[in-house]
């Protein structure tokens, strides 16, 4: 369970990048959060394993306090935060195990990690999350030889060999192609579920949040502007988070993107917001 | 008014006070070199040296009781080998002490640089004289000499290559719940691992270079039989010796580079 | 069933070439007697030279100031005309202005053969010859940046734009023109950056000259040395490193300017 109180963050320019945001969500969510550039989408999500601090308010990690913590206690809540990046993060001159087996350095005091004394068991927990996403095969390539969507994946692995109860990806479909976007929210939504792993994702596409959120929240210039299920995130509530009307780039759909379309989007179809509803 | 005409004019002169300048500054040079003409012997001197150079002293190559010149470039080979090992290691910390990015204080990179550049414009003969005076003469202070001096060069090389990594990595590893230390273990170093090593190598043909005249102080290496053949005048030697360190220098060169082709 | 075959590859590889690394590290040191002792040994010695260093015997300043200026003068002599005698080598190297390969290959060699060539023996070379002073090392100097300058120039030949040398051969022009017309400009400001890089070099390579009899600073601090006038070797070592950063500055800037 994760728990904002009240959550605010001022930049030193004197920019509000969050605003009072006062926020629950339970173990096994699937949460897309959604707004424009700028609306402090990344800044929420970063904040919760403080990767940015906040200036005011309190997060709690499963009723543990990450704003207060500190040291190695901070390290010890983030080991259980998984996280995914735009641009996938990896040391591409390393192999895909030592990619993945890199989750695992929290677990660890820092001398044994070194001295690159993992356990076997480690081993065996990176290829089981290689084996989920697939690419158990590529464990000893090295990771700038793999495709893009491929890239993704051992950084989807990496944060499951944290064990970790909560997966934060932050806009991880942005640099990948229509295809591969498919395919990898197709592994965070079955990881989701498999593994109860609270997810929150950052998205720009609203057809891909309607289609695997269990729950999206709207920001707007820092604050929690909508919070419902994809069936309440209707058309007029997009607009009414964007501000505006929405862009055809903004649907992942099979349009030429840069055209400003009003209203028309197409519905889910029946058969992924079926999953969805679950 | 007044800018607007004398603008145009300094822009027409300007290349002429360049190059009056640079006239005046090079006959105040060449004055102070107070060249006295060639002397008497001049042709003579110049005679036996070309006549040593194409009669080198092949006998001098091995010889199985003393100092000859395979042990001579041999020590030469070591004393850069060992003196690149260990500013290698010396500069790491250097290079992280004047890497913008690791500290968010500027004022530490700052210094850091300036210290670099301290150790850098400082020859190498002097520390290499001043080690002699510490460690006695010999490979030893050969080897200090090269290892400190290098790393003025090194380290702001490495530091250079730590200020262009990708910090993804850095980001993932932080948000995982490593420690700094960690994270420079798993981010850091494999991005810059092979650029410090090919940069070391690149440093190592250069240390070759040098070694070769360490000897001239007393440093170890070829340099001190050199120095003894020069005062001798003993030129088929010299010419020997020559033709063993120009061997040796293209040798180390083409290894080198065929093996920092293959690390990149 | 093919994850199950999935196996890690042999290191055998990467274990042999760091254990030739350290192997070969181990024999250099015992064959040099090379050991931490022996620097836990020295280091005091080193303390007790750099105790008698201060203070520096700064009524000494006077008398050096006259060979540090001589310094200079043989570097900034030595640079122009190694760097005026690069010119026509560089252009003989460059594939892109010689495509004729007797000429550039042996052009090459002996540049390559020069560059291998320390330094000090050239000069020790010249101060047989010439005798002992200035001269000798300017010559020594205008060698060593013969070298450096060509090779560095002819690099920068080959990596100009070769549209403006299309046009030129173009509209018909010879060799000549084409280097006046095509070449030089494209190549002026890398070869100006380089003389000015070489300067930097050449006043620290003057600076030990003096070592071998070639003229400049490095004979009094040879000489205050051999008296064990420590004193005075700090003045000659502190001006040398205030002038040689000074240089260095002042060239950085112009060559930030000239690129």
């Amino acid at each position: 369970m994760i728990e904002f109180h009240n959550v605010s963050k001022v930049y030193p320019n004197g920019t509000r990048g969050l605003n009072n945001i006062n926020l629950t969500i339970h173990q096994g969510e699937m949460v897309v959060i959604v707004g424009l550039s700028g609306a402090g989408k990344s800044t929420l999500l970063r904040s919760i394993n403080r990767l940015h601090d906040i200036t005011e308010g309190d997060i709690q990690i499963n009723g543990q306090s990450i704003t207060e913590a500190s040291g190695s206690g901070l390290r010890r809540i983030r080991r259980g935060i998984g996280m995914i990046f735009q641009s996938f993060n990896l040391v591409k001159r390393s192999t895909v195990l030592r990619n993945v087996l890199s989750g695992r350095v929290g677990h660890h005091s820092t001398l044994r990690t070194v001295l690159g004394m993992f356990p076997a068991e480690d081993t065996e927990l990176a290829m089981d999350a290689l084996e989920r996403v697939n690419i158990r095969d590529k464990a000893y390539s090295r990771a700038d030889q793999l495709s893009g969507g491929q890239q993704q994946r051992v950084s989807i692995a990496r944060a499951l060999a944290q064990q970790p109860q909560i997966i934060l990806a932050d806009e991880p479909v942005a640099s990948l192609d229509p295809l591969t976007t498919r395919q990898v929210m197709d592994d965070l939504q079955r990881i989701n579920r498999d593994l109860n792993i609270t997810t929150i994702i950052n998205l720009h596409f609203i057809d891909l949040a309607r289609q695997y959120a269990t729950r999206i929240i709207g920001l707007r210039a820092g604050e929690v502007v909508f919070d419902g299920t994809p069936e309440e995130a209707t058309d007029e509530v997009f607009s009414h988070i964007y501000g505006r009307s929405i862009h055809r780039d903004e649907v992942l759909g099979d349009h030429p993107p840069g055209e400003d379309i009003v209203t028309v989007i197409p519905d889910p179809a029946p058969a992924r917001t079926d999953g969805v509803k679950s | 008014m007044n800018t607007l005409t004398t603008k145009p004019l300094w822009y027409r002169i300007r290349p002429w006070v360049w190059i009056i300048l640079l006239i005046a500054i090079y006959l105040w040079a060449f004055n102070g070199l107070n060249f006295e003409g060639v002397q008497s012997t001049a042709k003579s001197v110049s005679l036996s040296i070309i006549d040593g150079f194409a009669h080198p002293d092949w006998d001098y190559v091995y010889d199985p009781e003393g100092e000859d010149l395979l042990r001579g470039l041999l020590d030469t080979l070591i004393i850069s080998i060992l003196g690149t090992f260990v500013s290698a290691f010396l500069c790491i910390p250097f290079a992280f002490w004047a890497a913008a990015n690791v500290s968010r204080l500027r004022a530490v990179s700052g210094t850091g640089k300036v210290v670099l550049s301290v150790i850098r414009v400082f020859p190498e003969m002097i520390v290499a004289i001043l080690f002699i005076k510490a460690v006695g003469p010999g490979s030893f202070a050969g080897v200090l000499a090269l290892g400190v001096h290098s790393i003025g060069m090194l380290a702001k090389l490495y530091s250079e290559s730590i200020e262009t990594i990708d910090p993804g990595p850095s980001e993932a590893l932080t948000a995982a719940g490593a420690s700094k230390l960690q994270v420079l273990w798993f981010a850091v170093l494999p991005q810059v691992i092979p650029q410090f090593l090919s940069y070391s190598l690149y440093r190592f043909e250069i240390n070759m270079r040098s070694a070769t005249t360490l000897g001239l102080v007393g440093a170890g290496g070829i340099g001190t039989p050199l120095l003894f053949a020069l005062q001798m005048r003993n030129w088929n030697r010299v010419g020997v010796i020559l033709l063993g360190i120009i061997i040796l220098v293209v040798l180390t060169d083409l290894i080198s580079g065929w093996i920092r082709k293959r690390i990149v | 069933m093919k994850a199950a075959t999935i196996e890690a590859p042999q290191r055998y590889k990467r274990y042999l070439t760091w254990i030739f690394f350290v192997v070969l590290i181990v024999v250099c040191a015992i064959q040099t007697d090379v050991t931490p002792y022996q620097l836990i040994v020295g280091l005091p010695q080193m303390g007790t030279l750099l105790a008698e260093m201060v203070p520096p015997d700064w009524s000494y300043l006077p008398t050096i100031w006259k060979p540090m200026v001589e310094t200079i003068q043989i570097a900034l002599v030595g640079t122009m005309l190694g760097g005026i005698l690069a010119i026509p080598f560089a252009l003989l190297c460059a594939y892109n202005v010689m495509p004729n390969r007797t000429v550039s290959v042996p052009v090459r060699l002996i540049l390559n053969l020069v560059r291998t060539v320390p330094d000090l023996l050239f000069a020790a070379i010249f101060v047989a010859i010439f005798g002992i002073g200035p001269f000798a090392g300017m010559l020594a100097i205008m060698f060593f940046s013969f070298g450096l300058i060509a090779k560095l120039t002819f690099e920068a030949i080959e990596s100009i734009d070769p549209g403006p040398l299309e046009a030129m051969t173009a509209v018909g022009a010879n060799k000549i023109q084409l280097i006046v017309f095509g070449v030089l400009p494209q190549a002026m400001p890398h070869y100006m950056s380089y003389l000015l890089y070489a300067f930097e070099v050449n006043v620290r390579a003057a600076s030990v000259l003096g070592l071998v009899g070639a003229g400049g600073i490095g004979l009094l601090l040879d000489r205050s040395l051999g008296l064990f006038r420590y004193d005075r070797a700090a003045i000659i070592i502190l001006l040398t490193l205030v002038i040689v950063l000074v240089i260095d500055y002042g060239s950085t800037v112009l060559r930030r300017k000239l690129l």
